[in-house]
């Protein structure tokens, strides 16, 4: 079973978060939510692995709820 | 509207009885639909006799149920009515998905050769009904009793004691055991204090069946928000008699009185076939529920098809599950009933088809939220596998509009786990797969074989020398050597057999057990847990 990852992945991080960030410049929430998702969908189907899936969730959950 | 066949009632002599000598049955089954009608067949080829009651005195109200899967035709088979079945049903295996006005995804539910029988045929219930009803009249020990309703139920240790209403009035029988093939709206799930849990749906659903003479294919085809029907789902699937299913999502706070009305419902059909050359069949609007009974077997008491367990129409997953309800019970009732069998037995079928209910019920509830999202974000998510699907494999197989009756693989205590290396072939607990062969210059499929031999237990043997010695009571069937010839080779491959591979086969068509290298013992402790004595 693989483990999500939560190391840092990216030699410039700032380079991920710019990239995705700059992908919603501009847009209207609408626009932005529909954004989100697709990435997610395009996201999850290449880590093709529930397991990792699962836990990502689980995290992202716990991270909504301490926002 | 549609077909409707009368069948008379009949006085019979368990009416002249006092209800302190009540006539006893070893077995009642209540409800005449396709399930008890099946269920009722396959004991009574067993050697069982049966008395199969209904309420009705008819069939044949509204088509309903029409698509009935590969596996339910071969169980049919099995009880002699799958060519009749067939000859008239409209034969399909490709399903096409439609967003608003282009093809976004197509499936092919039989892409190979070499079976037997189609993916899917199409055929109005009142026609399987019927000629289900045909072959009970060739089988001296169904008694089938029209108008006989019953109306109450008496659990006793050893047996169950009915209250019949009749025209005549009422009467009582005893019976070992009872069947509910009953329906949706059982009584009996009511007399046994049973109930449903599960979820309710508010999406409600227009089904029209017209009657037309169209060029569509013989597909079945699905939209996501068509021009003619904007914001909502539609589907289209082709019947005999130049019938077809039309069936529109409506909004949740339709009112159904108004919506049924056919000059309601005309208007939508001509937007959606862009004329109005078409004659109402049947129309009906409808709710659904993905919901089960806790547990199927009250004591004597068993409850098979939609009286135990129901689910959306989008997977045709109703029917086809109820006939593997009847098959899974039919042969273990059989056996319990000869004595040969312990009661347990009873309770495997409650364990492999409350898990098949589950599995039915989850993917029907999937393919419902897919067609009717719940929320904001949920619709998000569909539209954005929608978009995707155009350009994207992976989103083409995310889009939902139905996925179609498999047959149910089981986790059973019946199964021998595998001991030796496997690559593929059905594993213990799945179905049988089809092959063909030859006998002679004869062309065979196994399916067809294994359909011979409808009583008990059969051992498919792929021929190294000397046949491993089995009880009398097991059938064989014999491939290569001085068997059955496997010239393409497909038998060998779909069950990754090497000479001397044995594959234990339960009177379901079921997968007990395989063995590379089997031995009398191996084979026997399979046969003896196959049959519930551990």
């Amino acid at each position: 079973m693989t483990k999500l990852s939560t190391s840092s992945n990216f030699a410039k991080p700032d380079d991920a978060f710019r990239m995705i960030l700059e992908a919603h410049r501009g847009l209207e929430d609408h626009a932005s939510h529909a954004l989100d998702t697709a990435l997610v969908l395009i996201l999850a189907n290449h880590i093709g692995d529930l397991d990792v899936l699962r836990d990502a969730i689980e995290l992202a959950k716990q991270s909504a709820d301490k926002a | 509207m549609n077909a409707v066949r009368q069948f008379g009632y009949l006085r019979h002599p368990d009416q002249d009885r006092v209800r302190s000598r009540a006539a006893h049955h070893d077995v009642v089954v209540v409800g005449a639909g396709p399930i008890g009608l099946s269920l009722a067949i396959d004991l009574a080829q067993r050697g069982q006799r049966v008395v199969l009651l209904d309420d009705a005195d008819r069939i044949g109200e509204g088509s309903r149920a029409i698509c009935f899967s590969k596996r339910s035709l071969e169980y049919w088979d099995r009880l002699g009515v799958g060519q009749r079945m067939v000859d008239k049903g409209v034969v399909w295996k490709v399903g096409k998905i439609f967003a608003r006005d282009a093809l976004l995804y197509q499936f092919d539910l039989l892409p190979e050769p070499g079976h037997k029988r189609p993916a899917f045929i199409n055929l109005q219930q009142y026609y399987a009904e019927s000629y289900l009803a045909d072959r009970t009249a060739e089988l001296p020990s169904i008694d089938l009793r029209w108008s006989n309703k019953v109306t109450a139920l008496e659990r006793h240790n050893d047996h169950c004691a009915l209250t019949i209403e009749t025209p005549d009035g009422p009467y009582s029988v005893n019976a070992s055991y009872v069947v509910a093939c009953d329906g949706a709206r059982s009584a009996l799930r009511g007399m046994v204090g049973a109930d449903f849990e599960g979820q309710a749906f508010e999406d409600q659903f227009l089904i029209a069946d017209v009657k037309m003479t169209a060029a569509f294919p013989t597909e079945r085809w699905f939209w996501f928000d068509p021009p003619f029907h904007s914001g909502r789902s539609a589907l289209l699937h082709r019947q005999p008699d130049d019938v077809w299913r039309i069936d529109l999502q409506l909004s949740r706070d339709a009112d159904p009185a108004v919506e049924r009305q056919p000059e309601n419902v005309r208007p939508r059909i001509e937007r959606m076939l862009g004329h109005g050359d078409f004659e109402f069949e049947w129309i009906s609007v409808y709710r659904f529920h993905c919901r089960r009974m806790r547990r199927f077997v009250h004591d004597r008491v068993i409850f098979a098809g939609d009286s135990a367990h129901q689910v959306s129409p989008f997977g045709a997953r109703g029917a086809n599950s109820g006939l593997e309800d009847a098959e899974n019970l039919a042969w273990k009732l059989a056996l319990v009933l000869r004595g040969v069998a312990p009661e347990t037995l009873i309770e495997s079928y409650n364990t492999e088809r409350s898990a098949a209910a589950d599995e039915n019920i989850r993917e029907s509830t999937r393919s419902t939220d897919f067609m009717a999202p719940a929320t904001a974000q949920e619709a998000r998510m569909r539209q954005a596998v929608l978009a995707l699907a155009k350009d994207t494999e992976f989103a083409k197989r995310m889009v939902n509009g139905g996925r179609l009756s498999v047959p149910s693989v089981y986790e059973t205590p019946l199964s021998t786990p595998d001991a030796e290396q496997w690559n593929a072939g059905p594993r213990p607990g799945s179905s049988l797969i089809d092959a063909p062969l030859t006998d002679g210059d004869k062309d065979i499929y196994l399916s067809a074989a294994f359909a011979e031999n409808r009583d008990g237990f059969a051992l498919l043997e792929f021929a190294n020398g000397a046949s491993v010695e089995v009880g009398a009571n097991v059938r064989r069937i014999r491939i290569g050597g001085d068997g059955l010839a496997d010239h393409e080779g497909l038998a060998m491959k779909r069950y990754d057999a090497t000479p001397g591979t044995v594959y234990l086969l339960r009177p379901d068509g079921y997968v007990a057990a395989r063995f590379r290298h089997p031995s009398k013992d191996r084979v026997a402790a399979a046969l003896a847990r196959a049959n519930g004595l551990q």
